[in-house]
């Protein structure tokens, strides 16, 4: 592995030094304006030491892992393997098989509906998610649903934008066999009560699923803190290349159940006319895999922790999100989405500006080079259930300051007039 | 090309525009287009016969440039033979992905010619040709319905 300098040694790093990683932060439009990007919901922007890193791996030490027995392989092998154990250590896996690489959250999401779903859901069971829930974690029990006559039921949310312990109470029941929820909602930035909703799940003998793909860079996600059964997430959101997914589930669950995708790697012996499963986590890591990707997410854990760690990247989120947040709710004819509380909300804030549609929005705030994501989300059931059929989302990482909101302000307040609407 | 070339002043003006966003009275084609990707939805309303389209109206919503579009498309269609509205859909086609504005398409597309900027925005070309691919889809439809039976 490849270091580069200010990444070796561990401390709480300031926000200048933090931004000084990421090389495309400094750069500039065609007409010199410099860039804004507060699309970090969608995908963050990697820091030179992930990129090195997996430049690295395909300079110095590129085989296909698990198969050659030259010393290149070896290495690749090392590499790919010791993946899977930094990421188990960054979320408190119990080891290294618990965790499985896949392309992203949503392919872990569908492994595990395909996988557990059509082994351990039967007509009359029910699924429950919450209103708030990316497509990714959506579709998926639609389609499990469909598929074994199981039902599909919601957590609804209050006034407030949050699913409150009594609303948990009302729907999760003795026929409840999963609960898949998001740790943070990637349009109104809020968490649901996990603690609760994993205690209510556990009570009635269901499994819980957690949709951490836009916490884990917020948030520490200690899988076995949360009590959580099945979590899963995407590296590009969390500063390491696209391609790169993870589902940890508790080895036991993922033990029992059949494989998702099968071929070469994940058996153990092949005859004829049948096969058996190589160990965990292989078992659900059918063909050639993203070693590159692999090693990338490996060293972006490895970069966030030689920052300060997740937990101080959440403390200079709070304040850009503080920032961020009184400024927008003191812009007149503004909407916020979701809970009011600054404090509630990781890394999102969704909003429309009266009269003018959220992708009019965004291609004005474009024209000065000030990145944001507008349309539905990916989320049309939430935004559906909100009375909207589109919105705004700024959202942010680490690496964004006060000027990011500044002159994200500073272009939204032109959207209105040139539409031709008032101030 | 600043942002102020593509939200120009008749853009802003025809995306709020409500002289051409009604319901006929007796339309012969009614016909949805939709972008899913950003909600963009507009319903065409049109009132023809055989070689004319004589009236021609709509209901939706969605961003200001799919809005303009379809406002701007109907003020040039309307009382249009359907040929030369095919015409006028190709050279809108032509402009919004190529860039062109040439003297016969400032002639043929006369206002909607104010839209040739969003060339330069290629996620939002979507928006700009919503209503005419709708309108397009909407005289494929008719054509088949008025093609004499070969059975």
């Amino acid at each position: 592995m490849s270091t580069t300098s200010g990444s070796a040694a561990s401390h709480l790093a300031t926000r200048e030094e933090i931004i000084a990683e990421f090389g495309i932060l400094s750069q500039r439009s065609d007409e010199g304006k410099r860039l804004v990007y507060l699309d970090n919901g969608a995908t963050t922007q990697r820091p030179d030491y992930v990129i090195e890193a997996v430049s690295d791996f395909y300079r110095t030490m590129n085989a296909n892992p698990h198969r050659g027995i030259y010393t290149l392989a070896e290495k690749a092998t090392e590499a790919y393997d010791s993946a899977h154990g930094t990421v188990a250590r960054f979320i408190n896996a119990g080891d290294a098989g618990e965790v499985v690489f896949t392309r992203n959250a949503s392919e872990s999401l569908n492994l595990i509906a395909y996988s557990w779903g059509a082994a351990n859901l039967r007509p009359g069971d029910r699924i429950v998610i919450t209103i708030a829930e990316h497509h990714s974690n959506l579709v998926p029990w639609q389609q499990v649903a469909a598929r074994t006559g199981a039902t599909l039921s919601y957590l609804y949310l209050d006034a407030h934008g949050d699913v409150t312990d009594e609303e948990v109470d009302r729907v999760i029941d003795e026929h409840t066999k999963l609960v898949a929820v998001t740790h943070v909602s990637n349009v109104l930035g809020t968490t649901p009560p996990i603690a609760h909703i994993v205690e209510a799940a556990h009570g009635k003998g269901a499994l819980v699923v957690l949709d951490a793909a836009q916490s884990v860079p917020h948030l520490k996600v200690d899988v076995r803190a949360l009590d959580v059964d099945f979590a899963a997430f995407s590296g590009h959101k969390m500063y390491s290349p696209f391609g790169i997914g993870v589902l940890y589930g508790r080895r036991e669950l993922l033990e029992s159940m059949p494989p998702f995708l099968t071929g070469g790697d994940m058996i153990e012996e092949v005859t004829e006319q049948g096969a058996t499963w190589a160990e965990l986590p292989s078992k659900y890591e059918a063909g050639t895999q993203n070693a590159g990707g692999a090693v990338g997410l490996a060293a972006a854990i490895e970069w966030i922790g030689s920052m300060g760690g997740v937990e101080h990247f959440g403390d200079l989120e709070r304040e850009t999100m503080d920032y961020l947040y009184h400024a927008l709710s003191q812009m007149p004819h503004i909407t916020i989405y979701g809970d009011a509380d600054a404090a509630h909300r990781h890394g999102v804030v969704s909003f429309n500006v009266d009269d003018v549609h959220s992708h009019d929005i965004a291609s004005i705030l474009a024209a000065d080079n000030v990145c944001i994501r507008a349309g539905h989300h990916c989320a049309q059931p939430l935004l559906h259930y909100l009375g909207i059929s589109a919105c705004a989302r700024a959202s942010i990482a680490v690496y964004n300051t006060h000027e990011d909101v500044d002159d994200l302000i500073e272009s939204l307040s032109k959207t209105r007039g040139l539409l031709g609407y008032g101030n | 090309m600043g942002i102020e070339d593509i939200y120009t002043q008749i853009i802003a003006e025809k995306s709020r525009s409500i002289a051409n966003r009604h319901h006929l009275d007796a339309p012969t084609d009614v016909v949805a287009g939709k972008n899913p990707t950003c909600g963009d939805e507009i319903t065409l309303e049109i009132d023809r016969d055989s070689s004319t389209i004589k009236d021609i109206s709509f209901v939706g919503s969605g961003c200001a440039i799919s809005q303009a579009s379809t406002s701007m498309m109907i003020d040039l269609v309307r009382g249009k033979t359907i040929p030369e509205a095919r015409r006028a859909i190709e050279e809108f086609h032509a402009m919004i992905t190529e860039g062109e504005l040439t003297d016969e398409t400032m002639a043929t597309l006369q206002d909607a010619c104010a839209l040739s900027g969003v060339s330069h925005m290629p996620a939002r070309v979507k928006c700009a040709v919503l209503p005419w691919h709708t309108l397009a889809h909407a005289l494929d439809e008719a054509e088949g319905k008025n093609a004499p039976s070969t059975h």
